[in-house]
């Protein structure tokens, strides 16, 4: 039986036009990028092509303000670090969110062991942030703000263009990880004003290990890397050329391909959220009811816990993901859902689905049938939900 | 990441529901450190006669109590005492290690629902099974962390010890 593929946020297939100009890529004779002779000349050729259609991608003004990356936690890394670490003298405090990605929240913690100051706003019961606690955070030596364009586990999109009119207004750099939605949603950096945004390949169908941070012309960062003059001094060592052409190529499709790839998930979702009551009882679904990833459903499943969930529906051969403390090691109730109000024992039964381009109708219906019989199994286990009936 | 004995209690796991009117019943866990464990048993001339439960968990959590009711089963409560969790990991074939707090779990429930028997034959019942609170927050005695149970500094949400992220709940 072929395995359904609901967990796109973990892994995307590469497209098979991404594979073919990979293939290619490796076959060629390339040279080294920052060579001087023909063989480097076509490799800066391709590099630059890449680059362009990347820029395109997020409507960049100019090719240069694109740094390529090892993926999204680099770029966020840098990001982050990099102004920081630039921005020191003037500065040493950072706005952030209560519902970011580990690699924000980490390299932030990095920050604070170097005697940085944060000061984090929490989210509504959606997961949104509101533009004026980020203006109330913002004192004078406020160096960077940092909020995620998308959640990663509840999909909700942020406000990150009013934040940006706010960031302007006070002169502080904005930093978006967009990780989760370059590629898949529209994103216009002139739009949305922002100065830093973080993205990654894989997001889009292209591969692993490859990413990209859009640099406003004028942002000045530190490298995390020391080394060679690379990407504008900005990031060091010889790019992995051959990613590189291979996320150009799934770039250049995402946009050609964005409005309608966007009617495909969000039928799909929205066929799975209607059949979802009739399929199981109580539960919650997490995030903005319209302002979210139309690719990802999150939803809190009570009495239940979600790696069990996911187990017993590996079985079945569908592949979805928890946020849940067991899950992948990670072994604590996810701070994103905390933040939005769910319990600990709901925020353990939480399953994330994600849709992607290899997904049909018929996979809704597996996956429903799949989760209302482990759903079943699982309670009939459960204390929690013995309790519950009991009251 | 799980042996196959881990996989086949999960699948299949032993002994799941609940014994009316109970000898004795042992709760613990809760749902802030992820699992919540409950055994039930009906003792025979000081011999665990039946023994059932029902566990809110992961994979791992399900199946060392599956594991754990097929070992006591049958047992006199003086044998069954000793069981320890590593007993029940090593029936097992071994856990993944950030997941042997679960086994912690299950040989604790154990006892804690032979305690619980002893207590009631004695005529001094327990008036609900103790439940560990150890998590959560006690007045007086702060919040410790829920994976290494470390205490934490009030208002500081990263465990100074295993410096996993701890959401404190009052």
């Amino acid at each position: 039986m072929n395995i359904i593929n609901l967990d796109h946020l973990s892994a995307n297939p590469l497209l098979p036009e991404v594979q073919e100009a990979m293939i290619h890529a490796i076959r060629a004779d390339f040279g080294n990028p920052s060579s001087q002779h023909k063989l480097g000349d076509k490799a800066s050729e391709a590099l630059e092509k890449a680059r362009d259609s990347v820029a395109r991608l997020i409507n960049s003004g100019s090719p240069k303000e694109v740094v390529f990356t090892s993926g999204g936690t680099e770029s966020v890394n840098l990001g982050v670090k990099g102004v920081a670490w630039a921005k020191a003298e003037k500065g040493k405090h950072i706005v952030t969110s209560n519902i970011e990605h580990n690699a924000v929240l980490r390299s932030l913690r990095r920050l604070k062991m170097m005697d940085y100051k944060v000061s984090s706003v929490p989210v509504d019961s959606h997961g949104r942030v509101d533009p004026s606690d980020v203006a109330k955070a913002i004192k004078s030596d406020t160096v960077l703000v940092t909020i995620m364009h998308s959640n990663n586990e509840i999909g909700t999109l942020q406000p990150i263009e009013e934040i940006a009119r706010i960031t302007r207004e006070k002169n502080v750099v904005f930093h978006v990880d967009a990780v989760d939605s370059v590629g898949v949603v529209p994103v216009d950096v002139e739009k949305l004003g922002v100065d830093l945004l973080s993205f990654a390949s894989n997001s889009f169908y292209g591969p692993t290990g490859v990413g990209g941070l859009y640099v406003r012309r004028g942002t000045h960062i530190w490298p995390l890397l020391d080394g060679g003059v690379q990407e504008n001094n900005r990031r060091a060592g010889t790019e992995n050329l051959i990613g590189i052409i291979g996320m150009g190529v799934a770039a250049e499709l995402a946009a050609r391909d964005m409005t309608s790839r966007i009617a495909g998930m969000k039928k799909l979702k929205d066929r799975l959220l209607r059949e979802l009551p009739s399929t199981i009882s109580e539960y919650i679904v997490n995030g903005h009811p319209a302002l979210s990833l139309p690719n990802l459903v999150s939803v809190s499943i009570k009495y239940i816990e979600g790696e069990s969930l996911v187990l017993l529906l590996d079985d079945e051969n569908i592949a979805v993901s928890t946020r849940s403390a067991c899950a992948a090691g990670a072994l604590q109730a996810s701070h994103v859902l905390l933040s939005i109000g769910r319990d600990f024992a709901d925020a353990q039964g939480t399953l994330v689905i994600t849709f992607g381009l290899d997904n049909s109708e018929e996979d809704v219906t597996r996956f429903l049938k799949a989760l209302k019989d482990a759903v079943k199994t699982l309670r009939e286990i459960s204390p929690l939900y013995a309790k519950a009936a009991q009251a | 990441m799980y042996s196959k004995t881990v996989m086949d209690h999960f699948r299949s796991p032993r002994n799941v529901g609940v014994i009316e009117n109970a000898d004795g019943k042992g709760e613990v866990g809760n749902p802030l450190c992820g699992d919540m464990m409950t055994i039930y048993l009906k003792i025979n001339e000081d011999r665990i006669d039946d023994i059932k439960f029902q566990t809110f968990g992961c994979g791992a959590a399900i199946a060392v109590s599956s594991m754990l009711t097929e070992m006591a089963r049958g047992k006199s409560l003086d044998d069954a005492k000793k069981i320890t969790n590593k007993d029940v990991a090593e029936a097992l074939e071994g856990l993944p290690k950030n997941k042997l707090h679960c086994s912690n779990l299950g040989a604790d429930a154990l006892h804690l629902a032979i305690k619980d028997y002893e207590a009631r034959k004695s005529g001094k019942p327990v008036e609900e099974p103790v439940r560990k609170e150890l998590h959560m927050h006690k007045h007086g005695e702060g919040c410790y962390c829920p994976y290494c149970e470390t205490q934490l500094v009030e208002g500081d949400n990263t465990c100074p010890k295993c410096q996993l992220n701890v959401i404190q709940k009052h």
